[in-house]
């Protein structure tokens, strides 16, 4: 139990990093079909804005709280400013869409490396992140535990918006017939840039938590895109609850992993039993029946 | 008439020969030759892509690993050949000189089975991947995710294999080529020409194979896989073969890369590496014939160009390469000249035959 517990704390803290770094993406491509490569860049511009905030701000304590919604809004016009200007155009294509938003990545990876140094920037993580829980004896550093409550705050702030607003509501009639959903009277227009909107600044909220725990740079986004996409793809596209399965147990496998062998074979490990599953479930854990051929 | 045209891409191919093993040799300098070398490497990576992603529509964004397969087969074989029998290659003895050569690294000191490996290597990593992800209708995106995926572990996985495989700094400091000596002016001559034979057998073979009835069947699984299906035929085992024929061109880029270049790092095969493949063949044209080796030649220029005297700017143009050849142009430069040809022939009344490189991808 001694062995398991560290790896597995330390794993479910992963899990919910992946989980913040994915659940925009369950929105933007499960619910819209669109694959964003630049999320990763969202999530870059994220951690970005809590290092602003605390060069206004020089309290860290007061600084990560105001972070949050400043980098939801600032991520969120990011993507929104995307997909007025190049996803729109594209719905109908969307490994077109994958393409163009790898370009757009690699603006930004550039531009970031021009505005802030190129060996990153340090994030001081508040006060009250200081320190651990004694969790059966071991000492559970409580930023971890903070990525875990942020994660979960926001699946729930998430999953009970689109089942209980009216607004959730149009973002699933539009998924589940676009057509019908026109014609009964949602915008699907503005339908999908509010939804790109949440879904671009929930990668916003997932740069502040990441900025806590790994580096600041400009190259951070690329590392957090293909865990987060090969979680969305294990998950089921569309649904949340796979998602979140998915994430804690893509983390959890990588920590065990690296515990036991290196980190780099852990990503190479975690690789093939993404592969191995879909073997078995080739449409990922949870998935909406559309009407299409698949 | 339509002997003359479907001749033409033929003739296509034997000018791009001449120019490339004749004329090149002739008039360019030994840096030119070496540079060029290094493009027909990219390029022939790149006419696989062209196959698996133009033709076939399945969007393979990690090349690299192939060309990194073929790449460190060969790599290892040279860094065997300059140590010498017996002898550890020289990055193993600076971290242990009593260390034993690690099991995977002895094979490679055979010629024949260096040779083998590189075409053989891929061949087997695409086939199990393909087989795994095409049998079970993995496709699009996903399949794109996934190969992506693929390239990032290995890039890692070397980077972090340091006493094994030279890990960042990768595998070079290379002197002989199968006997001959590298820094020979001939020699490299030869190397280049060797690669830039390859990349007209390249573009030889994707020719015949888009005339043949597979071909055929490959542009049919892109543009209406399930109709093919119900057709009877398996579009598994069509995307898989062309799947793999690109993996093994990849790879026989990345073996004739690395003499030419003289170095192998993890940075050459890992994701961004995958991406600037996928750059040229998206900026020539991905389902025509030339597009992809031209784009892949023009990109591979101005990564080396640009991207060494001007590093902030190239990243930008490459960005803007991808989001207004993707956005405006997705069939890429090529589709130029076929509506340059269909506006002459529609003025010459004569209706010409749908080609598959007008085809829009939609779905």
């Amino acid at each position: 139990m001694d062995e398991l517990l560290p790896p597995l704390l330390n794993g479910t803290a992963l899990g919910a990093l992946l989980l913040l770094a994915a659940l925009g993406l369950t929105l933007t491509f499960g619910q819209m079909g669109v694959i964003n490569m630049a999320h990763g860049e969202f999530i870059m511009a994220g951690a970005f804005v809590a290092y602003v905030t605390q060069q206004v701000i020089p309290s860290s304590d007061l600084s990560i709280p105001l972070a949050l919604p400043l980098a939801f809004v600032v991520a969120g016009f990011l993507g929104l400013l995307l997909e007025v200007t190049i996803i729109q155009w594209m719905y109908r294509r969307p490994l077109d869409t994958l393409l163009a938003t790898v370009g757009v990545a690699l603006i930004l990876q550039q531009a970031a490396l021009q505005i802030f140094p190129a060996q990153g920037v340090p994030v001081e993580k508040p006060s009250w992140l200081d320190g651990q829980i004694d969790v059966l004896g071991y000492e559970w550093p409580l930023r971890q535990v903070f990525t875990i409550v942020l994660a979960a705050a926001c699946v729930a702030a998430l999953a009970a918006w689109l089942k209980y607003s009216s607004f959730g509501r149009r973002i699933r009639a539009t998924v589940q017939n676009r057509d019908l959903a026109e014609t009964s009277g949602v915008a699907t227009r503005s339908v999908d840039r509010i939804t790109f909107f949440v879904g671009s600044g929930l990668a916003g909220v997932a740069g502040v938590a990441a900025s806590l725990i790994g580096g600041t740079n400009s190259q951070m986004g690329v590392q957090y895109i293909i865990p987060a996409f090969l979680v969305v793809v294990a998950g089921g596209i569309g649904q949340i609850a796979g998602t979140v399965i998915a994430a804690l147990a893509v983390g959890i496998a990588m920590t065990f992993f690296a515990y036991w062998t290196s980190g780099s074979l852990a990503q190479v490990l975690a690789f093939v039993l993404v592969v191995i599953f879909l073997q078995i479930r080739p449409q990922g854990l949870f998935t909406v029946r559309t009407r299409g051929l698949a | 008439m339509t002997k003359f045209t479907t001749r033409l891409p033929l003739i296509g191919i034997g000018v791009f020969a001449v120019l490339l093993l004749v004329v090149a040799p002739a008039v360019l300098s030994e840096h030119w030759i070496s540079n060029l070398g290094k493009y027909c490497c990219l390029a022939i990576a790149a006419v696989g892509i062209g196959l698996a992603w133009g033709r076939g529509g399945m969007l393979v964004m990690g090349q690299g690993v192939f060309f990194g397969l073929g790449a460190y087969a060969m790599a290892m074989h040279l860094t065997l050949e300059t140590a010498g029998p017996g002898a550890l290659p020289g990055f193993m003895i600076l971290y242990d000189p009593l260390a034993p050569l690690p099991a995977f690294w002895e094979p490679f000191r055979s010629e024949v089975f260096t040779l083998v490996a590189i075409v053989l290597l891929p061949v087997i990593v695409s086939a199990i991947l393909g087989y795994a992800l095409f049998k079970r209708r993995v496709k699009g995106a996903y399949f794109a995710i996934l190969t992506q995926a693929l390239a990032v572990a290995l890039a890692v996985l070397i980077s972090s294999t340091i006493r094994e495989t030279g890990g960042d700094t990768g595998l070079s400091n290379f002197k002989y080529f199968f006997g001959y000596v590298l820094n020979d002016e001939a020699n490299k001559l030869m190397v280049y020409l060797i690669a830039a034979a390859l990349l007209v057998v390249c573009l030889l073979a994707v020719w015949q194979f888009n005339r043949s009835r597979f071909g055929e069947l490959l542009v049919a699984t892109r543009d209406a896989e399930e109709r093919v299906r119900f057709l009877g035929y398996d579009p598994a085992n069509i995307k898989l073969f062309a799947f793999v024929v690109a993996a093994v061109m990849a790879s026989i880029g990345g073996a004739m890369f690395v003499p030419i270049v003289g170095i192998i790092t993890p940075q050459e095969i890992g994701a961004s590496a995958s991406i600037l493949m996928i750059a040229g063949v998206a900026l020539g044209g991905r389902a025509s014939l030339f597009g992809p080796a031209l784009g892949a030649m023009a990109i591979g220029w101005g990564q080396s160009s640009l991207g060494s005297s001007w590093p902030e700017g190239w990243i930008y143009i490459l960005g803007l390469i991808f989001i207004f050849v993707i956005l405006f142009l997705p069939m890429g430069l090529s589709s130029l000249f076929d509506r340059a040809k269909g506006l002459i022939r529609r003025s010459s009344d004569e209706p010409g035959p749908a080609t598959p490189e007008l085809r829009e991808v939609v779905k």
